[in-house]
């Protein structure tokens, strides 16, 4: 690859302001002041090095993948497919056919709703998630209860945000068959006991899906020490492009499932009586994938492995406390999510502003952050709040984000304190 | 801190932000709706008593949101009492109007004036949907539908 920028080499200690640099984004303004950027569990920026791959394949050598007998052709399809094995890597994969694309980790859940569930889920059998779930692993299943007569079971959470282990295991039975949980919640930052819940999940013979969403930017993945079956994520939030998305799963479960969506690229042969499917992981992808966009997500695991996720997860973790601490300060604020093991996501109310007013105030001051029920209404009445703010952090987010968001909130009780 | 934000957060605003009139449910409503805004998870309840001549005797409403949604409720309901629904629904044209500059520029009387304050919801396109989703409820209360969504 002949891109004019290099994945950044390990730094040490950790140079938070050189990369800030490879995020060309981070040196924009927005309303004349410096942009603090506290929404990466939403999507995360994109460093020079993604973006000039997504360029590169543009300029270069872009053309469809799998068809054309032509040099370009070739070219791409080597780079796409390449991008398998850099995830494999990532995440420890066995295989890189055990690497399906997807438009993002909602796209992922679906798949393995439609095509595991539809063929191995019967009436009765129970889908077990959490009280902290995103909505992408909540409503493929109530749309599967539906149409199956499947049973979905919630296992509940403390106030602090964590998941009640004792309560998780009474509902796991011989009816079980699947467990699918969210690595980290992306609301309240809570890291679930994942290890457990796999080996609890496993022996009742239930099958689990992991939502990586917001983990797998964070800290070291590694599916097959896991155990897992399947572990989905998005590679927006992970640095690379919107439009790509990540589903694992172990070879022989991928095998015995029929395929997502019919069409062209997922086939062997077709006549009008019969088609058979292409083998994994073609099976899963049909027409014509994301390919500049899969391209830019190998680009961005290449530039996070670079820097190295326990550098980013020891960085992240700092300053995390430091907003923490700063946070606590601000008069009337209380913190959404006080689990021990948290990580990069701080969702907090003030007693005194609505979060849309307060996300709304703290933009004029170049703040950027989210304010709703972050695709989590479920959880939003657990917790008791109607809305929450939520500053979240990225690998680029630095003290100078952490003050400016503390200072704006400052305008915030100037209105409504 | 900038112009506009002063322009959206005026003190009257505030005032009914933080005191909102009207805010009870009602016993005797003749027509009532519930207003969600998805994007955000805000919901309100519109209740609306009319009278035997049409006219709306009492209007008050319940819920949970961010100040423009609720000052824009409190102020809606203050100015409701003694109108007709086609008057209310007069009104909502108005106020839609003030807010996105869509549609016609419909001529207000002194009452709905008062309304202006919440017309700094321009310079903000995420926050319209606040101002306007009780005027929405409302005019699905008075058609007699139950449940209204802003997408």
């Amino acid at each position: 690859m002949t891109t004019s920028s290099t994945a950044r080499l390990v730094t040490d200690p950790y140079d938070v302001e050189a990369i800030r640099a490879d995020f060309p984004i981070l040196a924009r303004t927005m309303h004349d002041k410096p942009l603090a950027f506290l929404d990466s569990a939403a999507s995360a920026q994109k460093p020079r090095h993604v973006i000039d791959a997504v360029s590169d394949v543009y300029e270069r050598e872009y053309a469809n993948v799998h068809r054309g007998l032509y040099q370009i052709s070739e070219a791409v399809t080597e780079r796409y497919e390449g991008t398998r094995d850099i995830i494999r890597d990532f995440i420890g994969a066995a295989h890189s056919h055990e690497i399906i694309f997807t438009r993002n980790a909602t796209e992922s859940i679906n798949l393995i709703a439609h095509s595991f569930g539809r063929a191995f889920l019967k009436e009765g059998d129970e889908v077990v998630i959490t009280e902290l779930e995103h909505h992408a692993n909540i409503v493929p299943w109530q749309m599967l209860r539906d149409e199956k007569g499947i049973v979905l079971k919630v296992a509940p959470i403390t106030d602090e945000g964590e998941l009640i282990m004792s309560a998780f295991e009474e509902l796991l039975g011989p009816k079980t068959k699947l467990v699918a949980v969210s690595q980290m919640s992306n609301v309240l930052g809570t890291i679930l006991p994942i290890e457990d819940i796999i080996h609890r999940a496993h022996a009742v013979g239930a099958k689990v899906l992991i939502d990586g969403c917001q983990a797998i930017t964070h800290f070291p993945v590694d599916v097959q020490a896991l155990g897992c079956d399947f572990y989905v994520f998005s590679g927006h939030k992970l640095y690379g492009p919107s439009g790509i998305g990540v589903l694992y799963g172990r070879e022989e479960l991928l095998n015995a499932m029929p395929p997502f969506m019919g069409g062209g690229d997922m086939i062997s042969s077709v006549s009008f009586e019969k088609s058979t499917w292409a083998k994994l992981p073609h099976k899963f992808e049909a027409g014509t994938p994301a390919i500049a966009q899969a391209i830019g997500l190998g680009a961005a695991i290449e530039y996070v492995n670079g820097l190295g996720l326990a550098a980013i997860a020891a960085h992240e973790q700092d300053l995390l406390n430091y907003a923490t601490q700063q946070l606590l300060s601000v008069r009337g604020l209380r913190i959404i999510g006080t689990a021990p093991n948290k990580a990069s996501v701080i969702s907090f109310m003030l007693d005194y502003a609505h979060p849309h007013d307060i996300a709304t105030i703290i933009d004029r001051a170049g703040v950027a952050v989210r304010a709703g029920h972050h695709c989590a209404q479920p959880l939003m009445q657990r917790m008791d709040v109607p809305a929450t703010t939520r500053a979240s952090l990225g690998l680029y987010s630095n003290r100078a984000d952490i003050d400016a968001l503390v200072q704006a909130l400052g305008d915030v009780e100037e209105f409504f304190g | 801190m900038s112009d506009d934000l002063r322009e959206l957060y005026q003190e009257v605003i505030l005032d009914h932000g933080k005191n909102p009139r009207n805010f009870h449910a009602s016993d005797d409503a003749t027509n009532e709706a519930r207003g969600n805004n998805p994007l955000c998870g805000d919901q309100l309840v519109i209740y609306i008593k009319l009278d035997a001549d049409g006219k709306i005797a009492d209007a008050s409403f319940l819920g949970k949101g961010c100040a423009i949604s609720m000052a824009s409720a409190s102020m809606m309901t203050d100015l409701l009492k003694g109108r007709s629904a086609e008057e209310a629904q007069h009104m909502f044209e108005a106020f839609h109007h003030m807010c996105t500059g869509e549609g016609e520029n419909v001529e207000l009387d002194e009452d709905v004036e008062k309304l202006k304050v919440l017309s700094g919801v321009r310079e903000f396109p995420t926050r319209v949907k606040c101002a306007t989703l009780p005027w929405h409820t409302l005019v699905a209360a008075l058609k007699g539908e139950n449940e209204i969504s802003t997408e």
